[in-house]
């Protein structure tokens, strides 16, 4: 029963997913995607610590639990 | 038949001083839980009640030797290091070299998440507190689990079961599931290895740090099943099941699917519904193997001979509780059974499909994903300090400098209880555990509550001479229902000692 109404969301998502595709479509948001990847890690490198290699190195646990 | 039973979870926090990699991680933790207390726990300080507490009591039925035991699994003696009971019925407190938040009790995975992250805002408040001094260095803290070092601390879920279950049972059944469960709730690591000698990124933060399939400890040799035993409960009715194979995570939905899911899975094994045996061939390597692959296509081999990836051993799992549940409780199955099951399924369908399209819910395939991103833009290598920063900077607690955070406010990381809930949670109890009883009391009567502990609140009462206890040993009794209007009735200590004693 759950397995069977599995493969019918799939297969009805899989259905959607085919009808949208075409290339224009592809291509436009492949840019689209380029530029919010672009603006996430600008954003990124603006909080991050400066001096990687230091900052990782000087990260000194003791053990817990 | 549910997702709901007593559960709650301890977090120890990564620490640092900046700029002071020298500095004292018990003083520096201290720090912490005594800039929190001073602040937010009123006039007196309740201590915790150590009375109840026995770390060496043993699942499988003995008891550890005091003097055999390392110093370190030695935690109900009072160190003097600092220890709170707080109004949300939670414990602050100084563990080993970190600090540590351990939630109240709470019966929903739901309520897991709200009082896990309501303790990233008592870390929070703390943090900004502590480094708030003249003079002081900030203290930074990660919610991660390991320095990429060598030196590892917990995430630990506990889990309250019946007594009558057997201990085997629940080994058997429990360590396949375990094996697995990180493609759902890993936190995701740069570095493999307990030291993370060799580059290269995993699934689990923890998982190179288990080396035995069962035991006591929780610092040397860490073991997939833990058998610590103190049910801070009726021990003749119930165990705790102590959870320390999990990862620290930050993304709601891991928290969410971590406790939903172990709980259906104990609850089939409470009720003897599972039949199958999924014992996997060398459980801790194949641990380290399924952490090992992001890719998600590797083969673990059954005890019986058969081969499948981690995602198709939790499938199994799912299918068995979509059983268990339709057979137990149908069509009157509660709405957060359910949306486990199914966030659970949609989980594994869409991992396996196309895992990035996790990349909002999940906290390994969200750092995956950004260090990807770094990867591509930059040219990087594994080995560069800059994506081992990532990692690191995830679990940052500040939200402007902590990229789980950032994310989350770019909208690219999904919520699943809004804030203004989980606000409210870092001063307020579940209403449904003995918690709300501990947690009131505490805010009620901060000058007249001496010490409590999970089960029980230690009064020192005008006209008293000697301390007055009360137990707490129900978990499920002391809830708003029962006490509720009693609280809000009686304006003093006394009164409510009276009124409980009479």
């Amino acid at each position: 029963m759950a397995q069977e109404q599995k493969h019918s969301r799939r297969s009805s998502e899989d259905e959607e997913i085919a009808a949208d595709v075409n290339e224009t479509d592809v291509a436009a948001r492949k840019e689209s995607l380029d530029d919010d990847v672009d603006a996430i890690l600008d954003e990124i490198d603006e909080v991050l610590e400066s001096n990687a290699e230091d900052f990782v190195k000087s990260f000194i646990q003791k053990g817990g639990e | 038949m549910s997702v709901s039973r007593v559960m709650g979870t301890e977090v120890e926090y990564g620490i640092s001083v900046q700029g002071r990699p020298e500095a004292n991680p018990m003083h520096a933790s201290s720090q912490i839980v005594n800039a929190y207390a001073s602040a937010q726990v009123a006039a007196r300080r309740a201590r915790w009640d150590f009375e109840e507490e026995s770390p060496l009591r043993d699942a499988r039925g003995f008891d550890m030797s005091r003097s055999s035991a390392d110093a370190s699994q030695l935690t109900d003696e009072d160190v003097g290091l600092a220890n709170v009971i707080l109004t949300n019925g939670a414990r602050l407190y100084v563990d080993h070299a970190h600090p540590e938040y351990s939630s109240p009790e709470v019966t929903t995975p739901l309520d897991v998440v709200t009082w896990e992250k309501a303790g990233e805002l008592v870390m929070l408040r703390a943090q900004q507190l502590a480094s708030a001094r003249d003079g002081t260095a900030p203290i930074l803290l990660y919610k991660n689990n390991t320095d990429n070092k060598g030196a590892s601390y917990g995430a630990h879920e506990n889990y309250l079961m019946r007594r009558s279950t057997p201990f085997q049972e629940i080994v058997k059944h429990l360590i396949p599931f375990f094996v697995s469960r990180p493609v759902v709730c890993g936190a995701g690591r740069v570095g493999i290895g307990q030291d993370g000698r060799r580059h290269d990124f995993q699934v689990s933060q923890r998982a190179d740090f288990f080396e035995v399939e069962v035991g006591l400890e929780t610092t040397l040799k860490r073991p997939i099943i833990n058998t610590r035993d103190e049910p801070h409960a009726d021990p003749e009715r119930w165990r705790r099941l102590h959870v320390i194979v999990g990862d620290a995570n930050l993304s709601e939905t891991s928290i969410y699917l971590k406790a939903g899911t172990t709980s259906l899975v104990l609850a089939m094994i409470e009720d003897g519904f599972i039949h199958q045996d999924l014992s996997v061939v060398s459980p801790v390597h194949a641990l380290h193997e399924v952490s090992h692959d992001p890719t998600l296509k590797h083969l673990l081999t059954l005890a019986d001979g058969r081969r499948m990836t981690a995602l198709e051993l939790q499938r199994i799992y799912l299918e068995m509780a979509q059983d268990y549940v339709e057979k137990h409780t149908g069509d009157s199955t509660d709405g957060q059974t359910r949306d486990v099951l199914d966030r659970w399924g949609s989980v594994l369908d869409r991992l396996e499909r196309d895992l990035w399209q996790c990349a909002e819910e999940l906290d390994w395939v969200a750092k995956l994903k950004l260090l990807q991103q770094y990867r591509d833009r930059d040219g990087l290598d594994w080995s560069d300090a800059k994506l081992h920063l990532i990692d690191l900077q995830y679990a940052d607690i500040r939200p402007e400098r902590g990229l789980y955070h950032r994310l989350l406010a770019a909208g690219r990381m999904r919520r699943l209880v809004d804030p203004d809930t989980t606000s409210r949670a870092e001063s307020t109890p579940p209403d449904d555990t003995r918690a709300y009883f501990r947690g009131r009391c505490l805010s009620q009567y901060p000058d007249e509550v001496a010490a409590a502990s999970w089960d029980s609140v230690i009064f020192d009462l005008p006209g008293h001479d000697a301390l007055q206890r009360i137990p707490t040993l129900d978990p499920l009794r002391g809830t708003k229902q029962h006490v509720g209007q009693l609280l809000d009735t009686c304006r003093t200590a006394g009164e409510l000692f009276t009124t409980l004693t009479r």
